[in-house]
């Protein structure tokens, strides 16, 4: 490769640690063992170091992120640098002084998460009594003047109530709402039989949103996020690897995508080691992925292979045992049949536990 | 439905930044970015929610020597797409 990508955006995963306890939760399973967190002057560096890499967003996240008391020192920074500031959070812990200083500092985005509108429902996906004190936060974000994203996750519970979803989102006010289908990995894959909607129930999902976007085109953006084990097409992962994102884990890892670390024999280095613009060019976890030359067939010779480039590597791994394989969510992969098979067991409905996200990981 | 009559200011969610590595302005919103080119840079800092798109479509067309009605068309195709994408919004 000629010339190394440029990244745009940096994800600033701030903290592994979380109120809330959701059954789909993206960060590791052993996350627990990541809990030696940066200090504020390791992430301000961070910040400078990858604007000057090219990086124009900052998506502060987690966990979650408003648990670090350092988080209006990092506000500060990365408006003093003008990156686009987002704050993804699920609002639990929040006083309406610091979200008011939050606007002082220029944050630019607020997303909050919500798992259903239905206190009961929620709290149940969530593990935890949050629902109630989430509406208020987001009228306390509009009152304030921010541009509010609400986002929910869908799965099979909760995808039947898209319009109530909807509706809420236009009574807080919404500027975004994002209607993300679950993505298998992590607990969610965990989790997987309780969670996995059937087509039928996705479609009639999707119809909902289609009219909703429709009807609200200028006033909310609605975004519908596919899973992807229904596309027969594999999502283009993190818009390919190492070629647009960094994220940084809380312990300091600078990664591809924020389950990178959960793929065996990669070497992932820390902030505190390398300058991250050391480790974006030239470290292998970063090159592992990098372009089409790992590129197994049908992906090598397949048309699409510069738009999805190859899927999701870590999904790959999960369902394969093997990163370096095309995504099984391709209908092109020889691996396609156990996506299938997961698919025909969604549609007998089968209720699965639930496992909640904690320290001890899936079996805890 | 916007008119050239109406006056137009970034959505609260969007921000224009200059980009030092392309030269060129981009429109940043959450987990998205556009990177602008000349005459769309043009339009969107004029955008303050101050003056209605004729007067910002008199002002390029002075600026870049076109005829008026063939600036007009381009800024109101581009300003129609950006309120369909909720990134622009009229003032009322």
């Amino acid at each position: 490769m000629s010339e190394s990508p440029r990244p745009y955006t940096l994800v600033a995963e701030l903290t592994y640690r979380c109120p809330l306890r959701c059954v789909y939760c993206s960060n590791p399973l052993d996350y627990a063992r990541h809990d030696r967190e940066l200090d504020t002057a390791t992430w301000l560096r961070v910040l400078r170091e990858s604007e000057d890499l090219g990086v124009v967003q900052c998506n502060f996240t987690g966990g979650e992120p408003l648990v670090r008391d350092d988080l209006e020192a990092l506000i500060e920074e990365a408006r003093r640098l003008d990156l686009y500031t987002n704050l993804i959070t699920s609002g639990i812990p929040l006083r309406r002084e610091r979200l008011a200083r939050f606007r002082e500092l220029g944050l630019d985005n607020i997303q909050i998460s919500v798992q259903d509108t239905m206190q009961e429902a929620s709290d149940r996906l969530a593990g935890h009594r949050s629902f109630d004190r989430k509406l208020v936060i987001a009228a306390w974000v509009k009152e304030l003047g921010f541009p509010l994203t609400l986002n929910t996750v869908l799965h099979r519970e909760n995808l039947d109530r898209v319009d109530e979803v909807v509706a809420l989102a236009e009574r807080l006010g919404a500027d975004r709402l994002e209607l993300a289908n679950t993505q298998y990995l992590g607990w969610a894959l965990t989790n997987r039989t309780a969670l996995l909607p059937s087509r039928e129930q996705l479609d009639r999902a999707r119809a909902a949103a289609a009219a909703a976007r429709a009807r609200l085109r200028g006033r909310m953006e609605v975004l519908f996020v596919t899973p992807d084990y229904y596309t027969d097409l594999p999502k283009a992962c993190m818009d390919g690897w190492g070629r647009r994102f960094i994220v940084v884990s809380p312990d300091g890892l600078a990664l591809p995508c924020h389950a990178a670390h959960t793929l065996p024999g990669l070497t992932f280095d820390s902030v505190m080691e390398r300058p991250l613009g050391e480790i974006w060019r030239d470290s292998p976890g970063f090159q592992a992925f990098r372009g089409e030359s790992w590129m197994p067939e049908p992906c090598r010779s397949c048309d699409r292979r510069a738009l999805d480039f190859g899927g999701c590597r870590c999904q790959a791994f999960h369902l394969t045992g093997h990163a370096e394989v095309t995504d099984p969510v391709c209908r092109l992969s020889p691996d396609h049949g156990l996506i299938q098979e997961v698919r025909t067991e969604a549609e007998r409905q089968i209720h699965g536990t639930l496992v909640y996200r904690n320290a001890r990981g899936a079996s805890g | 439905m916007i008119s050239v009559e109406s006056k137009l200011r970034l959505a609260s969610k969007a921000r224009l930044r200059f980009d030092k590595k392309s030269s060129r302005y981009m429109l940043l919103y959450p987990e998205r970015g556009l990177v602008l080119n000349g005459t769309a840079a043009d339009v969107l800092q004029r955008c303050t929610g101050e003056r209605t798109v004729q007067s910002i479509v008199e002002e390029l067309a002075t600026r870049y020597g076109h005829e008026v009605p063939a600036v007009e068309k381009e800024v109101m195709d581009f300003l129609r797409t950006m309120a369909d994408r909720g990134l622009v919004q009229s003032v009322a």
